[in-house]
């Protein structure tokens, strides 16, 4: 098990002085009080610049609190262990004025509700300014000459800026989000499930504009999402959470035509698509586990087809592909896979 | 008696100047399943309220095994024999069911009103047994439940009342996909056993394909486009219908291009 030819990991080898991506996180770690396993169990996960990864999981995977330590916004009484690095520095050890320094100017995260992160009575444009004047970084003026440009670049116009939220529709409303996220030029940014609460075609304008963007201003974007057609759609790399662990990361396409680990591929037949034929779907049976209840071995085992007694006892080690050094999977079985009842 | 278990015809509903449902007519025969699909704004969900009777039409029917629905009921027995023409599963688990009641409570409440003197304990074990809910969750409070287990309760509990017809408004949306598509072969299950039939109000063309027989697209209250959903999603020939099929993500899918078209539209 510890042995063999796919256990090296070059990414972990690297130094973290000269680590060149943008958001680099390595095991990262964490526990809250009253729950029997760390909710986020051993995260490694990288974006470099002007590149867009996915971090596909399901309600409780862990995806949002991955995102979120970015920022350094961790959830109360947290026991946290392993590196956040942003631009080679560690956001976990950032005092109170490096970590405004780091949320106003280098990372900003766009929410999935706009509706909720605006505040209803003010307008837009001081939601936009306001990040960057309290800081102090733009003057008022410098700011709203940005703010134009910027509402003008998510194709809004500049009389946006006089108008209050409850005035415009939740697509436009998301633009602003986007609009904003962008005023203090940061070198990241998070999108946590920023399409789910929009129709498709909105959606759609929404990425449009995102991917734009991005190669405009060269940002790295981690997209959060629990949509894997949207995951393998519009990224480069895709990162697969389950019960606080990664289970598969890899390049979109490759992960999607040949998954690695049990649980993608379930995933992938059991999502309702307009090419399957008609019928019923392939569902996982159970749940996913609790966070009151221990674990030793395979988050996934219990719900698994392939599951083995080893899978019950230890927890797999990600492995990567034999010609593939970047697709991984944590999965005793992942050679067993192919041909096999959850191939697909 | 017509075949058609229900049938709306030329419904109109206006809300100040906006035409939120303007001329929607369907049927859904015995034991069918007919899908709304729409956008927000489209109506689909106005006019499924309409079908429940959570909203007054301003004009058009709504007919039962043949029978209208009045506008209103008098009295508690009419009242009862509406409710059991048409139950509703909501999108949110999490608010449809009352966070002090057990699941046996939630049960043994509708089949009092309902069936007041016959045997309920029979009856909801019966009910748990059909949607996958074992009697160790008969006790369980809707907080102490996933979404995906709260959903077979909310089922269960529609189900208890014996309807001729379901409506599901994105009765699945709020669900993970491993989850969802666990309901989803439920619900097909159901229909199969009882012959209800099924009004599903979604956005997602993939639930659409998994569990309609026949769709109608719904835009700005108004219906775009209508018949078998294999032949609907195959070979779309309306421009909206075809924008929105294309802006399902998927491999090689192109945003851009999207944007234009709605813009065009």
């Amino acid at each position: 098990m510890n042995e063999g030819p796919m256990k090296e990991d070059p990414m972990n080898a690297v130094d973290p002085a000269t680590s060149t991506y943008t958001l680099d996180i390595q095991g990262l770690r964490i526990s809250l009080p009253g729950t029997a396993r760390p909710v986020l169990d051993g995260i490694d996960l990288h974006v470099g610049a002007g590149e867009t990864v996915a971090l596909v999981g399901e309600s409780g995977s862990g995806k949002t609190l991955t995102s979120r330590s970015a920022l350094n916004l961790l959830p109360p009484g947290a026991t946290v262990e392993g590196a956040v690095r942003v631009g080679g520095q560690d956001v976990l050890t950032m005092n109170a004025d490096q970590l405004r320094a780091l949320r106003t100017n280098t990372v900003a995260m766009i929410f999935q509700d706009p509706r909720a992160a605006l505040n209803p009575l003010r307008r837009i444009g001081d939601f936009l300014i306001e990040s960057v004047t309290l800081t102090r970084s733009m003057s008022r003026p410098d700011a709203t000459a940005r703010a134009t440009e910027l509402l003008q670049a998510v194709g809004l116009d500049a009389s946006a800026l006089h108008k209050y939220p409850g005035q415009v529709s939740g697509g436009m409303l998301q633009r602003v989000m986007i609009a904003a996220a962008l005023m203090g030029d940061p070198a990241l940014l998070l999108a946590d499930e920023p399409t789910t609460a929009l129709d498709v075609t909105t959606q759609a304008e929404v990425i449009a504009l995102l991917t734009e963007l991005r190669e405009r201003f060269g940002t790295g974007l981690l997209f959060v999402t629990h949509d894997l057609d949207l995951a393998a759609a519009i990224s480069d790399r895709v990162y697969v959470m389950y019960a606080g662990r990664i289970a598969e990361s890899g390049p979109a396409q490759v992960l999607f035509a040949q998954p690695r680990h049990p649980y993608t591929a379930a995933l992938l037949a059991s999502t309702p698509r307009l090419e399957a034929p008609a019928g019923r779907l392939a569902a996982i049976d159970g749940q996913p586990p609790d966070l009151r209840q221990e674990s030793h071995g395979c988050p996934f085992a219990a719900r698994c087809p392939l599951a083995m007694e080893i899978c019950e006892r230890q927890a797999p080690e990600p492995l990567h592909a034999p010609d593939l050094p970047d697709h991984r999977a944590a999965c005793h079985h992942t050679d067993r896979l192919e041909g096999s009842p959850v191939d697909v | 008696m017509s075949e058609h278990v229900l049938e709306a015809v030329g419904l109109h509903r206006a809300f100040a100047d906006v035409r939120a449902v303007d001329d929607v007519s369907f049927t859904l025969p015995e034991g069918g399943s007919l899908g709304i699909v729409g956008e927000s704004g489209s109506g689909k969900t106005t006019t499924a309220r309409i079908i429940v009777g959570l909203e007054r039409a301003d004009a058009g029917q709504v007919r039962v095994r043949g029978r209208e629905r009045g506008a209103r009921s008098r009295g508690r027995a009419q009242r009862l024999a509406r409710a059991r023409e048409v139950q509703m599963v909501f999108q949110d688990p999490y608010l449809s069911l009352d966070p002090r009641t057990s699941v046996e409570d939630v049960l043994r409440e509708t089949l009092r009103l309902h069936f007041p003197r016959t045997d309920h304990d029979r009856r909801v074990r019966e009910l748990l047994d059909q949607v996958g809910l074992g009697t160790r969750a008969a006790d369980a409070r809707p907080r102490q439940l996933s979404g995906g287990q709260r959903q077979r309760v909310a089922i269960a509990r529609v189900l208890a009342v014996e309807p001729a017809v379901l409506v599901l408004d994105e009765a699945v949306a709020a669900l993970d996909v491993s989850v969802q598509a666990q309901i989803l072969n439920l619900l097909a299950d159901i229909r199969e056993e009882t012959r209800i039939g099924y009004l599903f109000i979604t956005h997602d063309l993939g639930v659409v394909r998994c569990v309609t027989d026949e769709v109608i697209v719904m835009r700005q209250g108004r219906v775009v486009e209508a018949g078998p959903t294999a032949e609907v999603l195959a070979a779309p020939q309306h421009p909206y219908t075809r924008l929105l099929l294309e802006s399902v993500p998927r491999p090689g899918w192109d945003p851009e291009a999207i944007a234009a078209a709605r813009r065009a539209l």
